[in-house]
Order: structure tokens, then sequence, then C-alpha cells
């Protein structure tokens, strides 16, 4: 039981850390750098994803011995879509305002490289459980990115924190605008480098 | 007028790597040599043009007809990624050339965000059928332009001694970023 415990946790925390979508594997820039405008928005999208994540993650798990091998990256888009447009509807039903300022880039959680990634390296070969926790774990990672890079591009340019002030007369507007998000995740990239190096 | 305006702000002023952050995959990963950059420009352009007229008339004739426009993102990717497969085969045909030169592209442009966004965003603004070939030409150019910027920019810095800390793609994204930040003096054209 123990033993059984820690690879799970350690499939979870590999997402987070070792195989960090954004800062490690460098995939799913754009929404990366797109989305991450404000802290809120940037989790709005991370949580968008992690959810289309997983679920499409335990689908594919589910449907690996059904689905043919040759034909497997259309079926995984066509399962992947069908999430992210459930993810659309919920959105614009529920958190319009989010709806309309992630704008594009909801439906974009298509082609978003983690996703087919996580599903053809892990979800085709592991079992439900697994490959659900799997996609928790990347999600998790990918949100807390966005997250963090959100919180950066929020405070250098607007002078808040989830819309909170932190101090009075904003801040330098370059960094919500796009070349702020380059800035801003290059030198995130780095800082990660040094202490993820640190601890090994 | 209008199209002359979307020609231009489509390139510069709006230009889809740098200012609307779409793309940003094979911007990092095909800049590593201008004539690559040039290759896979040239592949998106071509697939791009192609793809904005069949989603054009698939939106109008066939998902708003049929009421069924909460089906567009899954009917757009699938088009998308048959039109690239059925572009590569008939592209072997007809000009093996061309083939030769693109052929190693085409593959990676079903993964390429901007063709999908693009295809969305069309359908979003409204465009009729020649503001929409137009303007999705004109955001493939703009593509086009930056990878190949930033293709010459990437030559340079390889011979230079960055330090070990950004090597790689973080010096690549504050390269992106300042040639970011000289685009936005386009933005006052339009």
């Amino acid at each position: 039981m123990q033993k059984y415990m820690g690879k799970n946790l350690k499939i979870l925390t590999d997402g987070i850390l070792k195989n960090n979508p954004t800062f490690v594997l460098v995939l799913g820039m754009c929404p990366t750098l797109a989305t991450t405008t404000s802290a809120a928005n940037g989790m709005g999208m991370g949580v968008a994803t992690l959810f289309v994540l997983v679920m499409s993650n335990i689908v594919i798990s589910l449907l690996k011995n059904v689905i043919p091998d040759k034909v497997r990256i259309p079926a995984y888009i066509v399962v992947i879509s069908s999430f992210v447009t459930v993810v659309q509807l919920l959105m614009q039903a529920y958190v319009q305002d989010l709806y309309n300022t992630l704008g594009v880039f909801i439906p974009l959680i298509v082609v978003n490289c983690i996703i087919l990634g996580r599903a053809e390296a892990f979800a085709s070969k592991n079992g439900v459980w697994a490959s659900a926790l799997d996609g928790l774990g990347v999600g998790l990672g990918f949100t807390l990115s966005l997250t963090i890079i959100g919180i950066v591009r929020e405070v250098l340019g607007n002078g808040q924190i989830f819309g909170l002030d932190i101090w009075q007369g904003g801040g330098a507007l370059i960094f919500v605008l796009s070349p702020g998000a380059f800035f801003v995740l290059g030198y995130l990239m780095v800082v990660f480098r040094k202490l993820t190096t640190k601890t090994n | 007028m209008e199209i002359f305006a979307i020609i231009i702000g489509s390139i510069f002023a709006n230009n889809v790597v740098l200012s609307q952050s779409l793309g940003i995959c094979p911007f990092l990963g095909v800049s590593n040599k201008v004539n690559t950059a040039a290759g896979m420009g040239a592949a998106v352009t071509f697939v791009m043009a192609i793809s904005s007229l069949v989603v054009y008339l698939l939106q109008y004739y066939v998902l708003v007809p049929l009421g069924i426009e909460y089906m567009q993102t899954i009917v757009f990717i699938l088009v998308i990624a048959a039109l690239v497969q059925m572009v590569e085969i008939v592209l072997k045909k007809i000009s093996p050339s061309l083939y030769q030169a693109l052929g190693i592209f085409l593959p990676l442009i079903t993964t390429n965000c901007a063709v999908l966004g693009v295809a969305l965003l069309l359908v979003q603004k409204e465009y009729n059928m020649l503001e929409s070939v137009v303007y999705a030409t004109s955001i493939a150019l703009g593509f086009a332009l930056a990878l190949v910027i930033m293709a010459g920019l990437r030559e340079r810095l390889e011979l230079t001694g960055v330090p070990k800390g950004v090597k790689g793609v973080p010096i690549a994204l504050i390269t992106a970023g300042i040639l970011a930040m000289a685009f936005m003096g386009f933005s006052g054209l339009v």
C-alpha cells in the first residue's frame, strides 16, 4: 500500500515539478503568453485546461483498446475537442466575463500540445486511475505556472494581485502587453532552472 | 480601402505572433535557421489561404443553416487536419519541387494554433469571403515575417557569448520580447 501511494504521488508531483509543462517542457506557449495578463485570467485558463486534460485522459485511457492504432490521433482530437466545447459552453453560461476576456483562446485549448502530448505519451498506455492522476498533475503544474506568470505581470503592470491594489499609481503597462509576456516568461524560466538544478 | 487596412493591420500592427501570441510553438521551434524559417512561413501561408476559404464556406453554408454553430471547434480542427493531409498529397503529385521544399513542414501545421485561431477569428469578425481570404493570407505573411526576422536574430545569437542560465529558450523569449516592443511601433499605422 505504501509503495502504491508513493507511485501515485510521484505521477502527481512529476507533472508539477520534473515535467512542468511550461518551464521545463516548454509546451502550450500560446495560452501561456496570451492569457496571463492578470493572475485571475491565467488561473482561469489553467483550470479550463486542467478540466479538459483530466477528462480527455480518462476517456482516452478507457478507449485505448477500442481505438485502432492508425486513426488514434484524429480520435484523440475528437475526444479533446468535445471536452473543449463542453468547457466553452459552461464558461459562457457561468463565467461570462472570463469567457469574454479569454476569447478565442478557449476553443484553442484543442491545439494545446500538452493535452495531445499526455494522451499519446501517458493515457494511451496506462490505466484510468493513473491517467486521471497524470492529467491532474500536469494540469496543476500548468495552472500553477500560469498563475505565477499572471501574478508577476499583474504586479509589474498594474500594481495589483487578483485585482487588489498593492500600491497606488499602477505600473509599467508594457508588462500587460505582449512584449511583457515574453520577458516575464523568459526570466521566470531562468529562475525555475536555477531553483531546480540546485535541489538536484 | 477596407482591404488595405486589413492587410497592413494584420501584417504589422496586429502581428499574429508578436502581438496576438498565436503560433508561438513553431515560432520558437523552427526559428533556428533563416532557410527553414522561410520554408515554414511559405507552407503556413499556403495552408492558411486555402483553409480560410474552406472554413468560410463551411461556416456559412453548413454550420449556420443547420444551426450547429457550437460544433465549430470540432469541425474546424478536423477539417484543418484533413486539409493539411490533402494539400500534402496533392502537392506531391502536382509539384514535386514545391513538395520537396515545403514537405517536412506541412504535418507540423496542424498543431499550429495560428491556423485554427485565424479560422475562429474570421468568423468572429464577420468578414465576407474576399476579406476572409485576404485576412488569413496577410496574417500568415505576418507570421512568416516574424519567423524570418527571429531566425536572423537567433543565427547571430549563436555566435555570441550568452550566459549559461539563459541559453536556449529563455534568451529566445527575451529576444522575442524586444522584437515585440519594436513591432508595437507599428500600432499607430492603422
